[in-house]
This record gives structure tokens, sequence and C-alpha cells, in this order.
């Protein structure tokens, strides 16, 4: 390719485990091929420093095409980089210019333990989930299709919020550590389908304990989560959260 | 559980407390549209129109010491809240970031929305000034008097701001507090909105602006009456 390759200057966060002291180290990676991904220019180092005997860079990805939700990347100070709507897996070199020093940073949050470097553990999504983000089904001989009529708009809302990739940069973005974009567009999601309706009232008083369980932050509306969601969803999963709650707490009479 | 032990950890969940700052927080806006709206009496001609307007509160008795006690309960009920979740969040993150940054619209993240705590704190120092200052500075007692047309004798307020304000002193202080205050509006405004639930996707960039406007010109209005008066010396 006749593009002009890149050296790109990099401070990234080394921790060898949970316990150890960590600190930036620099390096310097040369011949960055502008349509390299953010991911592959790391691989490039890593390919490197393997070859000069050096511990590689330890950092999550799996599908690299944005959605699984596994890369996690804080650049300089933006969970997925500056690119809106991507997640940092296909956030593209050429958006950067040669020469550029960038520091990489993983997600901050005592919910997220760092386990490795720019690895962190995101059980505590899982936890959530498990608390009420589901609905319960009946074993037995599958229902008839289409048995349970969705009105198209309210189908289109729930997808925009089930868009989520349980990534986390919601909460990595945050001043305040919160997982509330990702707890309310599970809720929100649910709450808009017939399916979601029998559970509906547990389902969100167990998220939100489960959520503040876990030792992330109270939400202040700063709207920094939907800035750095790679699928752009929108706070008013927020706000449907609150309404959903509040109507829980009033209705239930268990 | 029981009902009041379950409405308990509701009200402090992290969406109850949110809720309830949000609640607070509309009750003091409308409280401070109530009170601009008050004090913008002082710019009449009727140098006894704002005394009037103080004697017709206080004419409501028990009512209006139920409402002035439940504004002091929703004042510290709101800024106990709120420096909870300033506590909160910062246990929530021990280690931070080296580089901070934003990624711009649609975050609503300003130096308004992070400083919250700071322009809160001020608020409530201003606010216990403002208080001794007014609520319970010199009375009748003291000879702040004023005789109307009819012979009745009302509390002189009006007498206690012009004083106040003929000092440089307490010009810039009471415009610094209401400057801060602005900021606190301009995040607040549109955040008791978004706490309450009452958000539309595609209304927020307009909520958002519209709660600009608002908390500006609420901040214009209690900045322009101190200066105002100091060099109008109030009404004739
Ligand atoms: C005239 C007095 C005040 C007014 C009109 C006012 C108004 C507001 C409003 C409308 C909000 C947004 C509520 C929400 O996010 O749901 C807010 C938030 C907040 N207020 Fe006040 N406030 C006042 C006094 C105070 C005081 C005395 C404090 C004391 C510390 C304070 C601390 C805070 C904090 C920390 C927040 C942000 C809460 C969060 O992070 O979620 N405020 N205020
Ligand atoms: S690696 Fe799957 S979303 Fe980035």
């Amino acid at each position: 390719m006749a593009d002009k390759l890149m050296t790109i200057n990099l401070k990234v966060w080394r921790q060898d485990g949970p316990d150890k002291p960590g600190r930036l180290a620099p390096y310097t990676v040369e011949g960055v091929n502008p349509h390299m991904s953010f991911l592959e220019m790391f691989d490039l180092l890593n390919e490197r420093l393997i070859l000069r005997g050096e511990e590689p860079i330890e950092f999550d990805s799996d599908c690299r095409e944005g959605i699984c939700g596994s890369c996690s990347m804080v650049i300089n100070g933006i969970p997925h980089g500056p690119h809106r709507g991507t997640a940092v897996c296909q956030l593209h070199m050429r958006h950067y210019r040669d020469g550029d020093t960038l520091t990489v940073e993983p997600w901050r949050a005592n919910a997220f333990p760092l386990i490795k470097d720019l690895v962190v553990d995101r059980g505590a999504f899982d936890r959530i989930i498990a608390a009420g983000g589901f609905v319960s089904v009946n074993t037995g001989s599958a229902p008839d299709a289409n048995s349970l009529p969705v009105e198209k708009a309210a189908s289109d809302a729930a997808f925009d919020f089930a868009a989520c990739i349980g990534c986390g940069a919601c909460v990595a973005a945050c001043p305040n550590a919160s997982a509330s974009l990702f707890t309310g567009a599970k809720i929100a999601h649910l709450s808009l389908y017939p399916q979601g309706e029998p559970e509906r009232r547990r389902r969100v008083i167990a998220m939100v304990n489960q959520m503040e369980a876990e030792g992330f932050g109270d939400c202040s509306n700063h709207g920094e989560c939907e800035a750095v969601c790679p699928k752009q969803i929108s706070i008013s999963a927020i706000a449907i959260m609150r309404r959903e709650y509040v109507k829980a707490v009033v209705a239930s009479n268990d | 559980m029981n009902n009041q032990s379950r409405l308990f950890s509701a009200l402090t969940s992290q969406v109850g407390r949110k809720v309830l700052t949000g609640i607070t927080g509309v009750l003091l806006v409308l409280y401070l549209i109530a009170h601009i709206s008050g004090n913008l009496s002082l710019l009449g001609n009727d140098p006894t129109a704002f005394n009037k307007y103080g004697a017709f509160l206080h004419g409501f008795g028990k009512l209006f010491y139920l409402v002035e006690i439940g504004l002091g309960v929703t004042i510290l009920l709101h800024a106990y809240i709120g420096i909870t979740i300033w506590m909160r969040k910062r246990a929530a993150r021990k280690q931070g970031y080296a580089v901070h940054g934003s990624k711009g619209a649609p975050s609503k993240q300003s130096i308004s929305s992070r400083t919250m705590i700071i322009t809160g704190t001020v608020m409530l120092v201003f606010i216990t000034v403002h208080v001794l200052q007014f609520r319970f500075g010199p009375g009748e007692a003291e000879g702040y008097v004023q005789t109307l047309s009819d012979g009745t004798k009302i509390h002189d307020l009006r007498r206690i701001t012009v004083e106040t304000f003929s000092h440089i002193g307490w010009v810039v202080f009471y415009v610094g507090a209401v400057l801060l205050l602005g900021f606190h509006l301009r995040h607040g405004i549109w955040s008791m909105l978004q706490s309450l639930g009452a958000m539309k996707p595609r209304a927020s960039g307009t909520i958002y602006a519209l709660a600009f406007i608002l908390a500006i010109i609420l901040a214009a209005a209690f900045i322009f009456l101190p200066i105002w008066i100091h060099f109008q010396g109030g009404a004739a």
C-alpha cells in the first residue's frame, strides 16, 4: 500500500497483577499502517516486545468487529477513543497523525478490578444481569411463533436498548463510575416487551440493588456514558429505569 | 419487609437518592422563581411594595412557618444527598485516570456538572449568611418599622436590603454567590428533569438548552438587584 507509515508514541498502563504497583510505560511504535485498527497496532507492538524478550501488553479483544464488547482501552482519557459509535477494535489509525503521543489506560472503577495491564474483571456486569436481566420461560413445547404481538415502535425502541454489548465504557467514562447506562439499557429493553412484563417489578429493584452492591457510583446525569457508548445508547434508558423503579416501589404489594 | 422499611430502602437506593435530589431540586428551583418574583417588587416606584409583600406572607401565620420549615428541610435533605453522592463517587474509583477527557456532545459533562459539590457547598454557606442577615436580621423592635398611609406598622425589610447593599463588599458577596448558583443551575435544571425520568431522547437537547436559558435568567435577575440597589438606593 502506498500509504505513508506512521510513528505512534504510546504511554501504556503496565501492571503485573491486581495487587502489584502499576505505571505508565513509554513505547514508540514505528511503521504503523494507517489502515490498521488500534488493536492491530497493539498486536504489532506486542510481536516486537516478544521478539525483544519482553512481556507483551495484556489487553482484551475477541470479535474485532464491534459486537462482542471485549475490547476496552481508554485513549487520552476517552474510552474507545475519539470516534463516535465505535469500539476501540474498530478505531483506525488514520484518525491519528504521524508522531502523536497517546496515553492508554484500562477501565477504571473499583467494581472492575484490574487483572493485568489493560485487562479488568467485568464480572460485576454479569452479576447485575443475573440479578434480574432475564425473562423466565417454562420448559416444554415451544410456544407458537408470533403468539405475543409486539408493536413495531416498541420493538424498534427495545432493540436500540438491546444493542448494548456490555463493554463497560459507560462506567469507564462516568466521572462517578456509575453503571446506570448499562443497567438502565437492560431494564428499558425488557420493559418494552410483553415478555418482560411478569418480572417487571422485581427485576428493576433487584438490578438496581445489585448495581449498588457491586460498588458502582451514583449517577449525576453527566451524560458522558451516552457519548462514549459504541452502540450510542441514549441516557433515556436511565430515565426509563428511574420511572420503572418508582412504579415498582409504588405498585408492589408483596 | 414491612412497608416502612421497604419504602426506606427504596428511598436510600441509588435510584431513590437520585429521585429525591430531583424532587428537592425542583422544589428549590420553584422557590427561587417565587423568591425573585417577590424581590422584583423592590424595583417599582412604591417604597412600601416590598414590605407589604413580606407582611402578606407573614399574614399566613402557622402556614407560613410550616412552609419555611419545609423549605429548610428540603435544602438540608438536598445538601445531604448531594454530599453523599459525591462521597460515594469518590469511593467508587480509588485509582483514577492519568489523562482526563470528554468525548463532547451528546455528553452533558461540563464545568457546571463537575463542580456541583463546590457550588452547592458555597450555596450552603451563602444561604446561612443570607438567612441570618435578612430573616433573622434587625426586626421591628430594633426600629425597622414602616408606617403605611392607613397607620399600620409593618416590618421594614426594604431598609435591611438597602443598607446591606449600600456596602460594596456585600454586593460583591451576593453577586459572586449568585454567579456560582447560576453554574449550579446550568447543570441542575436539566439534571433534575432527567432524575425524575422526564426525558424523551428527542427532547433532551431542547430541554438542555432551555435549562441553560432559565439558569441565566434566574442568575441575572438575582445579580441585577443588589447592583441596582447599590447605585439607586432602592425605589424612591
Ligand atoms: C438555592 C439552593 C439550591 C438549588 C436551587 C439547587 C438546585 C439543584 C438542582 C436543580 C440540582 C439537580 C438535581 C438532580 O440532579 O436531580 C442540584 C444538584 C445538586 N446539588 Fe443543589 N441546589 C441548591 C443548593 C444546594 C446545596 C446547599 C448543596 C450542598 C452541598 C447542593 C448540592 C448539590 C449537589 C452535590 C448536586 C448534584 C447531585 C448529583 O451529583 O447527582 N445544592 N441542585
Ligand atoms: S473486540 Fe469485540 S467489540 Fe471490540
